[in-house]
C-alpha cells in the first residue's frame, strides 16, 4: 500500500527516501532464502530426479553414470503387476482407511474439547488445556511404546475389556480387518466374485473393502489421543477470535445453545476448519515414526504405510528410484485431497 | 502492487533456481567418482588412513568385545581403527555410500549383500584371505554373489529345538523320549500341551517355520532355483499348519510373547525352536530357567535348521583396503572368534575352532551340529521383500491353504531370480 500513496507525490522520480529498502529486503530475507534452499529445494529436486533415474545408492546421483529411466520407477509401483504394486497398493489401502478414521474423529473430538475448556464457567480450565495438550507434546517414539505396552495380548486394555467380560483381540498381531470381523459377525466369510475377481494395484476390491486391521485400529486411536490437543488449541484460539456479538444476536433472536453452536459458531469457524483439516491429512498421509517404532508394517502388512514403504524401498531394498517415486506419488495424493478439500470448504454464496 | 509482487516473486524464483543449480553442479562434480566394475577389482587400496569399524551391536558385551579386539589389532598393526556402533545400520550404511565416505568395515547381513555388491558399493575379498578354507562351505555360500565370495562370515548361528527341563521331567518324560522324527516332535508336544501352555513355540515367520520345509527337502531358494512350491516346502508348512491347528505347536504372538524365547522363558511353552541368541536372553531375564538344547528332529527327507550370519563388508571406497583385510583375517581368528563368542555368544565361523568351542559349551553342542546341514534364507536381490511378504502370509497360516501360500512365493521369487 505504501507504494500506492508514494506514487503521486513522486511521479516520475527513481529516487527517493525508500530506494534501498528493495535490497535491504532481500538481505534481511537471504538467510532464510538460503536455508530453505540448501535444505528444502534442492533435496526435493533430488529427489524428483531420482524418481526418474536408476540410481542405485552409491555415489552422487548427479553423476554421469546415473541414467535416466522415464517413468519406470513409477510404472513399477502402479502398473508391473509384481510384488512392487502390490505392496504399494496395501500401503494405500492401509493408510486411506486411517486418514479416513483419524481425520473426522480427531477433529470432531478436538473441536468438543475445544468448546468445553473455552467455557467461561468451567472451573480450572488451565488444568483441563494442559491435560488435553500433554500428549501433544510428547514425542511420538515415547507413545507408540506405551501403546504397546497398552495394548499387548495381555496388557492394560485387554485387562479391562476382560473386566467388562469382553476377549479382547490380539491388537498388535491382529491383521484381521475390521470391517471383514463385522461381515464375519454377520456370517459373510468371503465376498462375491465381482469383488474378489477385480481389483486395484494388485489388491482384490475386497481386499480394499477390508477396513482397517485391528493392529492399524490401535494407531488410529493413538493418532486420535496425540493430535487432538494441537488441534484443540488451534480452536481454542479460533473461538476466542469470534465476538459474543453475533452469538448474542442469536441468542435474543431465541436460538438455542445447540443450534447456536452449528449455525453461528461453527460456520465462524471455517478457516480455522480448513486449517485443522488440511494439517490433519497432511499428517495422517505421511504416518512414519509410529510404523517405524512400532510395528515395521507388520502384522500381514496391515500397517504397512507409503511413507514407511518408501523408506523401507530405498534403505533396506536399495530401490532407490522406487522409494522416490512412491513419495512423489504420496505428495500428489496429499496435494489433491487438499484441493478437494478447499473446494468442499469453499464460501458458497 | 500485483506488478511488484510477481515481480518479486519471479526474482526469488530464479535466485533460488539459480542458487539450486550452482548448489547441484558442485554436487555433481564435486561427489563424481570413477566408474569401477562391481565384482571384478581384486586389486586392494593401500594407504596411511585409519579405519572405521561400524558395528550392530547387540548390547555394551558387544561392543566391548569387538572394541577391544580391534584396540588390540590397532597396536600390533599401528593402524589406528575406530569401532563406531550404529543405530540404524542400514541407514547409517546407505548414506555413507550416497556419499562416497563409507566406513571401510561394518556388519554386512546376506539379505543386504546382492543389492551392494550390485551397485558396486562392496569390495569382494574373500579368495585374498589367509583363512579363507577354513569357513563352513554353507557360510562361504551365504555370501558369494554370482560366484564371487564377497565378505568373510563373522560367525553364525542355528535354530536348534529348546526344551524346558522341569517342564520334560514333569510330563513323566525322559532323555530317551528326545524327539528324533517328526512324529516323536508331534507326540511329545502334544504330551506337554496343557490348557495354559502350548507344546511348542514358534514365531510367525519363514526364519522359524523354514525349518520344516527344509526337513521335508524343500525351502525357498536351493542352489541358486527358487523351490517355494516344491513338494517338500509344501508337506512342510502342512506339518507345522496341522499342529498350529490341534494346538500343540503355538505361534508366540498368540501365547502373548514378543518372541519364542520369552514364550520360552515365561513357560508359556514348554518348547520352542530358536537359535544360539536364546541362551543369553534366559540367562539375563530367566536366570533360574533350566533347559536342554536338541539338534531339530528330522522330518522325511532327513534333518534341517536355518542359519544365520553375518559378514564383515568392506567398502569399494575405502582408502585403506589392505589394512582392513588384514583387520579381518585378525577379527576371524580362532583365538578371537572364541573370545566373541564367551562374550556374546554365537558360534566362531571357522572349522578350526569347533573343538575349543564346543569343550567350553557342552550343553549348547546341538547348534553346532547344525551347521552341517543349514539352510540359509535366500540372499538373491529383492528377497527381503519377498520373505517379508510370505512373513504376512504365514501370520493366518491356521487358516490358509500352504499350497496357494507357497505359489505365491514361488512366483515373486522367480520375478527376481531372472
Amino acid at each position: 500500500m505504501a507504494a500506492l500513496v508514494a506514487t503521486p507525490r513522486r511521479a516520475g522520480s527513481p529516487r527517493g527516501i525508500r530506494d534501498g529498502e528493495a535490497v535491504t529486503g532481500w538481505i534481511f530475507t537471504l538467510p532464510v532464502l538460503l536455508i530453505l534452499g540448501v535444505f528444502m529445494l534442492v533435496p526435493v529436486l533430488m529427489a524428483l530426479w531420482v524418481s526418474f533415474s536408476d540410481w542405485s545408492g552409491r555415489g552422487s546421483p548427479l553423476s554421469s553414470d546415473v541414467g535416466f529411466v522415464g517413468l519406470d520407477n513409477y510404472a513399477a509401483v502402479t502398473t508391473d503387476g509384481g510384488l512392487a504394486e502390490r505392496d504399494f497398493g496395501v500401503a494405500l489401502r492401509n493408510n486411506a482407511w486411517y486418514v479416513l478414521l483419524v481425520v473426522p474423529l480427531q477433529t470432531a473430538l478436538s473441536l468438543f474439547l475445544a468448546v468445553l475448556v473455552n467455557r467461561a464457567v468451567l472451573r480450572g480450565r488451565g488444568v483441563f488445556r494442559t491435560a488435553f495438550y500433554f500428549p501433544s507434546v510428547t514425542s511420538s517414539v515415547a507413545i507408540t511404546v506405551l501403546w504397546l505396552f497398552l495394548f499387548s495380548t495381555s496388557g492394560v486394555v485387554n485387562a479391562v475389556l476382560a473386566r467388562l467380560g469382553i476377549t479382547g483381540p490380539n491388537w498388535f498381531n491382529d491383521p484381521s480387518g475390521v470391517l471383514h470381523n463385522l461381515l464375519g459377525a454377520l456370517g459373510v466369510q468371503s465376498g462375491p466374485d465381482a469383488l474378489t475377481q477385480h481389483g486395484l494395484l494388485g489388491v482384490t476390491w475386497w481386499d480394499w473393502l477390508a477396513g482397517p486391521s485391528v493392529a492399524m485400529s490401535a494407531f488410529v486411536i493413538m493418532a486420535v489421543f496425540t493430535t487432538s490437543g494441537t488441534f484443540m488449541l488451534l480452536f481454542i484460539a479460533g473461538l476466542q477470535n469470534l465476538g459474543p456479538d453475533v452469538d448474542e444476536a442469536a441468542m435474543m433472536d431465541g436460538a438455542n445453545g445447540w443450534q447456536r453452536f452449528w449455525r453461528i459458531t461453527l460456520p465462524q469457524l471455517r478457516p480455522t476448519l480448513f486449517t485443522v483439516l488440511t494439517l490433519g491429512l497432511i499428517g495422517t498421509w505421511q504416518v512414519f515414526d509410529q510404523i517405524y517404532t512400532g510395528t515395521q508394517g507388520g502384522p500381514g502388512k496391515t500397517t504397512l504405510t507409503p511413507a514407511y514403504l518408501s523408506y523401507q524401498s530405498a534403505f533396506l531394498s536399495q530401490e532407490w528410484g522406487r522409494g522416490a517415486a512412491i513419495a512423489f506419488i504420496l505428495f500428489v495424493i496429499i496435494v489433491l485431497m487438499t484441493i478437494l478439500q478447499r473446494w468442499i470448504l469453499r464460501e458458497r454464496r | 502492487m500485483t506488478r511488484h509482487i510477481s515481480r518479486r516473486l519471479a526474482g526469488t524464483g530464479a535466485l533460488l533456481v539459480a542458487g539450486a543449480l550452482t548448489l547441484t553442479a558442485c554436487g555433481g562434480s564435486g561427489f563424481e567418482e570413477p566408474a569401477d566394475a562391481a565384482g571384478e577389482t581384486t586389486e586392494l587400496t593401500s594407504s596411511d588412513d585409519a579405519l572405521t569399524v561400524l558395528i550392530a551391536s547387540s548390547g555394551d558385551a558387544e561392543t566391548d568385545a569387538v572394541t577391544d579386539a580391534v584396540a588390540d589389532w590397532s597396536a600390533d598393526s599401528g593402524v589406528t581403527a575406530d569401532v563406531q556402533v550404529a543405530g540404524d545400520l542400514p541407514q547409517q550404511l546407505s548414506q555413507g555410500f550416497a556419499a562416497s565416505t563409507p566406513p571401510d568395515l561394518f556388519y554386512l547381513s546376506p539379505d543386504a549383500i546382492s543389492g551392494y555388491a550390485e551397485n558396486g558399493s562392496l569390495q569382494p575379498y574373500g579368495d585374498l584371505l589367509a583363512n579363507k578354507d577354513d569357513f563352513y562351505p554353507s557360510l562361504v555360500e551365504n555370501f558369494t554373489v554370482d560366484d564371487t565370495f564377497y565378505c568373510a562370515p563373522k560367525d553364525f548361528s542355528t535354530l536348534a529345538l529348546v526344551i524346558n527341563t522341569q517342564l520334560w521331567e514333569d510330563a513323566g518324560l525322559t532323555d530317551a523320549d528326545t524327539p528324533t522324527t517328526w512324529e516323536e516332535l508331534a507326540t511329545v508336544a502334544e504330551t506337554l500341551t496343557t490348557d495354559d501352555r502350548a507344546g511348542l513355540a514358534l514365531s510367525a515367520e519363514y526364519q522359524r517355520l523354514g525349518v520344516f520345509m527344509a526337513e521335508a527337502g524343500g525351502g525357498l531358494v536351493v542352489d541358486g532355483e527358487p523351490v517355494a512350491d516344491s513338494e517338500g516346502s509344501v508337506e512342510g508348512l502342512e506339518y507345522a499348519q496341522t499342529h498350529l491347528e490341534d494346538g500343540t505347536f503355538a505361534y508366540a504372538a498368540d501365547l502373548g510373547a514378543g518372541w519364542a524365547g520369552e514364550a520360552f522363558g515365561k513357560e508359556l511353552a514348554a518348547m520352542a525352536v530358536e537359535g544360539n541368541w536364546i541362551t543369553g536372553a534366559l540367562t539375563n531375564d530367566f536366570p533360574d530357567l533350566e533347559y536342554t538344547v536338541a539338534e531339530l528332529p528330522a522330518g522325511p527327507a532327513g534333518p534341517g535348521t536355518l542359519q544365520f550370519t553375518n559378514c564383515w563388508g568392506m567398502a569399494a571406497d575405502s582408502p585403506n583396503q589392505q589394512a582392513a583385510l588384514d583387520l579381518v583375517e585378525h577379527l576371524t581368528s580362532a583365538e578371537q572368534q572364541l573370545a566373541f563368542s564367551e562374550a556374546f555368544g554365537p558360534m566362531p565361523s571357522i572349522q578350526s575352532a569347533a573343538p575349543d568351542w564346543t569343550s567350553a559349551n557342552p550343553d549348547l553342542v546341538a547348534f553346532l551340529d547344525g551347521a552341517e546341514y543349514a539352510q540359509f534364507p535366500p540372499t538373491l536381490a529383492g528377497a527381503t521383500d519377498v520373505v517379508t511378504d510370505f512373513n504376512s502370509q504365514l501370520e493366518s497360516l491356521e487358516t490358509g491353504d500352504p499350497q496357494e501360500i507357497l505359489g505365491t512365493v514361488q512366483s515373486n521369487l522367480e520375478a527376481i531370480a531372472e
